[in-house]
């Protein structure tokens, strides 16, 4: 037992840390304590990305429901950072709107401990837990702004999908049950073992990966992003497009491979249906958009597209691309929404890209640093970014998919037209209103890191590969 | 030594080319013709010095490729020597004579655009002896398409004018036909013998000889086929018959580049590979008689052209052309020695002329129609006593059935001799005997149009006429010497003397060539009794007896993949050049006759009776346009090539390129993605129901698919 607690050591010491945070906040001047709980937060976060990054081996704790791995422990240190980064890079934005609610850096850390539970999932019932930990959580800051209808209106799509979503995983996981006998993912993959699935199983499959696809909003499962994505305020609209998405992409490849190993070729033409059209929908959907937020959630439907492509591929390789590819996707956007959520005109909050016009004249730094980073979104060498969408177009092709690997290289020629727009409009576009684009030293930073990461990155990725690689040999054996 | 000569001109080029703003225009002239003095200097100390046989210098491994293996290495053997010598002596006169003739140009009003000028030259140099030194054919290969870059850059020196781009681009175009064929005869040798080193495939080609190659639509004679496509090569890079529109066209450069690149060094390159390819030569007979042909017909058509050109240069340039059509004749019957004999001295007195030309177009201010001379012997003296050797010694004056005359007159009487030896008296002999005259006629015309008779053209020009300076004549004065000696100095070694043949050329087996001949000695004998004074033939039977025996041991060793030694290789059954010594007297002397005869007949139209020409031209109207209009090759070509090529190009770049590729990606780009955007953002309504009737549909699809699909396997 006590081995067991020592292994969920970082998650109990967060949860831990979130109650104790609420309790002072409420019992202090609450939300005047909110930037120093948004730091104290972070800097948990941060001690912890440490502490976990220096585990070691495969460890299993409470009979298996709950798995400390390699894989797990680069999920964790990847979603614990991106959170810290986008609370620290929000928090100036958060208190100009008046959004500096105490509560908020809470919520992200019980939303975080979710993540971190779903990532080292060895068992349904955990998985479930960890994914509504996470989910209810996010439900509430989407409507944290509850002055403004989107807000709310964003809140409550994301709740009623959610929970949509999470039925169809629930009855996925009863079928499963049904079939295997067991929920543990380890007595799963062994019930399938004489290399025959049988059909209740797969129809459990199924729907476990739509509850999982709801997550990751992949098409067409992705409806709900876009709405919440503009609705929510733009740091939480932020943290939505980051950790939650990797934890997502990390369970679902956990899931795939701890509890369903043996049907690789079942699962594999399904993820790969879905990687393709959430790659083509998010290429074609998004040249519509004239809301950068909006914009950005086709966005990271595409791209959710192309790290689904190195898990269709369904070898070591392509979850090693996979992971890669999310490593530096989160990198991405902490950058580019640090600069989305400091756009405003007489204070109030920007979010139409025609409002770029000329920016590159006004504030040649920052307008250089946001090309960089759209560069690297829309995968133009030599930026990191063509790094990863190389590493999963590898990955696939080594497993003989190559049509899909050409059907991302089109997608992602056709997304390349958005990206350049902003860049179009950025340096081209005609005269007009200026924009104001105030940041704080720790979002200024981020911007500036995150755009230099894809440039420098291109020596040797800053070692992430080697990371995903051992990942990646943890979760496929 | 060698590394010093290949390498002076590279240095030279680069510091000229790249850093002349740090040392001038003047430091950039100076500096360029220093090393290529220097390189001459040591060039001829290795001519001079070489002993005939072969030395390989390393310089450096170069590509290690599966079993491809090439080395950067000189090959220096006596073909090289005579290379070296002649590139880098005319290359040092011709850097010298353009400090002078370069030094004012209007087209480049107040431009630095000496140093780019003599930089492109030592480039040239450089590619040149890089071509010639050559110890493998990729090295070869770097060389011939160096000097390919070097030519196209100088011939559209004067880039501002269109005519000199159009030339440069022809120049380039008409090459890379040429240079399509000798790339497939590497490519072929290659396959067949599995390597492109020279010795390797020397040693090889008697088997190739055996060998069958499919090509195109049937199988060929390796030997045959791989000689014929490196041939193609020589054809376009020599301006044989066919692949020779861009010589005259190339006259749009600066007058030193055509005295440089489009009379002494380039075109030869093509003579210098079919001799440096002898041994493949040798067992390729058909791809020789072809040689042959193409080489009499081009020298040929060469000279009726230049009967009637008006452009100073262009008349020398249909010279240069007919001359190398002698050359190949000669490499053609495989008598290599003489061809290299006849490269060897033309390059002297051509680059001669067209330096003189270039003097009399400098003093003349830029005018090029013959039309417009006129009398110049008294306004530029030492410049018509220069082309004055030049034209006798292109024209081969000399003593008949002597060795003493002008270069052009051993050299081309040498070719003539073996043309008529080596063909049994055929077609090439008389055409070569006819091209003879009409070469006489069309020098002559020049000298007499340009120097003698009346002041014709704008008399200010006339006026203000001059001589040279020193600068430009000095280069001049070393190239008589050249025009009037190089001939009586070398004779015996390259022809005259069979065993002074061999031991210059380094040549070991080739003393049997009267061994099994030794009846048709006999008759030669017979006959030529009458004029014994024909040198070496008794020392020659002799030797055959003595050594039959190494020979054939010689002949047996490269049968069995041994490459021959020497520069040159001659077959044990080619006995022209012991024929051709043995020629009858009305042989030897038809050449001289008929150079008096195209003398007198152009003394005639030119200074007795002016009126000649153009009553002759109004006689036979169509010879005379026929003529003019350089037997109508562009115009066919522009016809048969130029036109439809530009047709399909517009075809394609307007239907293909503009409608299908555009118009499919415009369609795809404007039409059908903004309208799956349309699509999308229609879908996306905002209302929940649709998301979750969305997520149903999928769900549907999801189970559909694994139902019909999953499990299967």
């Amino acid at each position: 037992m006590s081995s067991d607690i020592q292994i969920v050591l970082p998650e109990i010491l967060l949860a831990c840390f979130a109650m104790v945070a609420l309790l002072f906040a409420v019992y202090t001047s609450k939300d005047k304590m909110t930037g120093l709980l948004t730091w104290a937060t972070a800097g948990v976060m941060a001690a912890l990305a440490l502490m976990i990054a220096g585990g070691e081996g495969s460890n299993v704790a409470f009979g298996g429901m709950f798995v400390d791995d390699a894989y797990a422990r680069f999920a964790k240190v990847a979603i614990l950072l991106a959170a810290a980064a986008v609370l620290v890079v929000g928090q100036d934005a958060m208190a100009r709107r008046g959004l500096a609610r105490f509560e908020y850096p809470i919520l992200i850390a019980l939303s975080t401990i979710g993540m971190m539970m779903m990532v080292s999932a060895g068992d349904l019932m955990a998985l479930y837990m960890g994914l509504e930990l996470q989910s209810l959580a996010l439900y509430v800051v989407a409507s944290l702004n509850r002055d403004s209808v989107k807000s709310t209106e964003a809140g409550m799509k994301y709740f009623v999908l959610g929970a949509l979503s999470s039925g169809l995983l629930l009855y996925g996981a009863s079928l499963t049950y049904g079939y295997a006998g067991t929920t543990l993912f380890s007595g799963i993959i062994e019930a399938a073992n004489d290399g025959h699935v049988g059909m209740g199983m797969l129809i459990g499959l199924t729907f476990v990966m739509s509850g999982l696809a709801f997550k990751v909003s992949a098409v067409p499962f992705h409806m709900w992003t876009p709405d919440v994505y503009e609705g929510a305020p733009t740091p939480v609209t932020a943290f939505f497009a980051t950790a939650p998405k990797l934890a997502a992409m990390a369970l679902f490849a956990r899931v795939m491979f701890d509890a369903f190993g043996n049907a690789v070729g079942d699962w594999q033409q399904i993820v790969a249906l879905l990687a393709l059209a959430s790659m083509f929908l998010g290429a074609i959907a998004a040249i519509g958009q004239s809301n950068i937020k909006r914009l950005m959630a086709y966005s990271s439907i595409a791209h959710m597209g192309f790290a689904l492509l190195g898990l269709a591929a369904g070898s070591e390789f392509g979850v090693q691309a996979m992971m890669i590819y999310m490593a530096i996707y989160l990198t991405m956007n902490v950058g580019t929404f640090a600069f989305i959520m400091s756009m405003e005109r007489d204070g109030k909050p920007v979010t139409d890209i025609a409002a770029l016009n000329q920016y590159g004249k006004a504030e040649p730094l920052k307008a250089l640093a946001m090309l960089v980073l759209l560069f690297s979104l829309a995968g133009v060498p030599p930026m990191v970014g063509f790094f990863g969408k190389y590493a999963v177009l590898n990955a696939a092709i080594q497993s003989g998919m190559t049509w899909l690997a050409v059907g991302g290289v089109i997608a992602s020629v056709i997304g390349a037209f958005y990206y350049l727009r902003v860049v179009y409009y950025m340096y081209f576009g005609d005269e007009g209103e200026a924009l104001e684009t105030p940041m704080s030293p720790a979002a200024w930073a981020a911007l500036m890191g995150s755009a230099a990461i894809m440039v420098l990155g291109v020596v040797n990725l800053f070692g992430v590969e080697g990371a995903a690689a051992a990942a990646a040999a943890a979760l496929v054996n | 030594m060698a590394s010093i000569i290949l390498f002076a001109p590279l240095i030279g080029a680069l510091i000229a080319g790249f850093g002349h703003r740090f040392i001038g225009d003047k430091g950039a002239q100076t500096l360029t013709t220093g090393l290529l003095f220097l390189a001459a200097l040591l060039s001829w100390v290795v001519f001079l010095g070489h002993d005939g046989h072969t030395q390989t210098v390393h310089i450096l491994d170069w590509v290690q490729s599966g079993t491809l293996s090439v080395d950067w290495a000189i090959r220096l053997d006596r073909l090289t020597a005579i290379m070296l010598v002649v590139v880098t002596t005319v290359s040092s006169l011709v850097h010298m004579y353009s400090m002078g003739y370069m030094a004012h140009d209007p087209q480049f009003e107040g431009e630095s655009y000496r140093p780019r000028f003599f930089a492109y030259l030592s480039f040239f140099t450089f590619t040149m002896l890089m071509l010639v030194t050559a110890d493998n054919l990729l090295q070869m290969f770097f060389g011939w398409e160096g000097v390919g870059v070097a030519s196209y850059l100088l011939i559209g020196f004067y880039y501002k004018k269109p005519t000199a781009n159009a030339a440069a681009i022809k120049a380039f175009v008409v090459n890379r036909v040429g240079d399509f064929g000798f790339a497939l005869g590497i490519f072929g040798l290659y396959y067949l013998t599995d390597s492109i080193r020279f010795d390797d495939i020397f040693a090889a080609a008697p088997a190739l000889a055996e060998m069958e190659l499919h090509f195109l639509w049937r199988d060929w004679n390796a030997a045959n086929l791989l000689a014929f496509l490196l041939f193609v090569g020589a054809m376009g890079k020599s301006a044989q018959l066919f692949l020779h529109t861009w010589l005259p066209d190339a006259m749009e450069g600066p007058t030193p580049v055509s005295a440089l690149i489009h009379a002494a060094t380039m075109v030869t390159a093509g003579v210098f590979l079919v001799c440096r390819m002898s041994p493949l030569m040798e067992y390729a007979p058909e791809a020789q008689s072809f040689i042959v042909m193409l080489g009499a017909a081009t020298a040929f058509v060469a000279a009726t052209i230049g009967l009637v050109q008006n452009d100073i240069k262009r008349v020398i340039a249909y010279s240069t052309m007919s001359q190398l059509g002698y050359m190949f004749v000669a490499a053609g019957v495989g008598v290599y020695s003489v061809a290299m004999f006849h490269l060897f001295t033309h390059a002297f007195f051509k680059a001669m002329l067209f330096l003189g030309a270039g003097s009399v177009i400098h003093g003349m201010h830029h005018e090029q129609d013959m039309r417009n001379y006129g009398g110049l012997r008294h306004k530029m003296p030492k410049t018509f006593w220069a082309m004055m050797i030049g034209t006798m010694a292109i024209t081969g004056v000399g003593i008949p059935l002597t060795t003493i005359g002008f270069a052009g007159f051993l050299s081309k009487d040498a070719i003539i001799e073996s043309a008529w030896a080596g063909t049994q008296g055929g077609f090439a002999f008389w055409a070569l005997v006819i091209a003879a005259l009409f070469t006489s006629f069309y020098s002559w015309r020049l000298m007499f149009l340009t120097f003698f008779g009346e002041a014709r053209g704008d008399k200010h020009t006339h006026e203000h006429a001059h001589e040279s300076p020193m600068v430009m004549l000095i280069p001049l004065g070393v190239l008589a010497l050249g025009a009037v000696f190089s001939g009586m100095l070398w004779y015996g070694v390259f022809f005259g003397d069979h065993h002074k043949v061999n031991a210059w050329f380094g040549i070991e087996a080739h003393e049997m060539a009267d061994d099994g001949h030794g009846a048709a000695t006999d008759d030669h004998a017979a006959t030529d009794d009458a004029h014994a004074g024909t040198e070496g033939h008794e020392t020659e039977e002799d030797h055959a007896a003595t050594m039959a025996d190494p020979a054939h041991a010689a002949v047996a060793a490269a049968h069995h993949g041994e490459a021959p030694a020497g520069a040159i290789f001659m077959h044990p059954d080619n006995h022209v050049i012991d024929d051709a010594h043995h020629a009858p007297a009305w042989v030897k002397v038809s050449p001289f006759v008929a150079m008096v005869i195209g003398f007198l007949t152009a003394y005639w139209f030119y200074i007795v009776n002016p009126a000649m020409p153009r009553k002759w031209a109004e006689t036979v109207p169509h010879v005379h346009k026929f003529l003019l209009n350089k037997w109508y090759f562009d115009e066919i070509y522009d016809f048969v090539f130029v036109k439809p090529a530009f047709a399909i190009g517009r075809f394609l770049w307007k239907r293909g390129d503009g409608n299908v590729i555009d118009g499919f990606l415009n369609g795809v780009a404007m039409g059908i993605v903004p309208w799956f955007t349309r699509l999308a953002g229609r879908a996306q309504s905002g209302f929940v129901f649709t998301y979750a009737f969305a997520m149903v549909l999928g769900i549907v699809a999801l189970i559909t698919l694994m139902t019909l699909f999953g499990g299967a396997h």
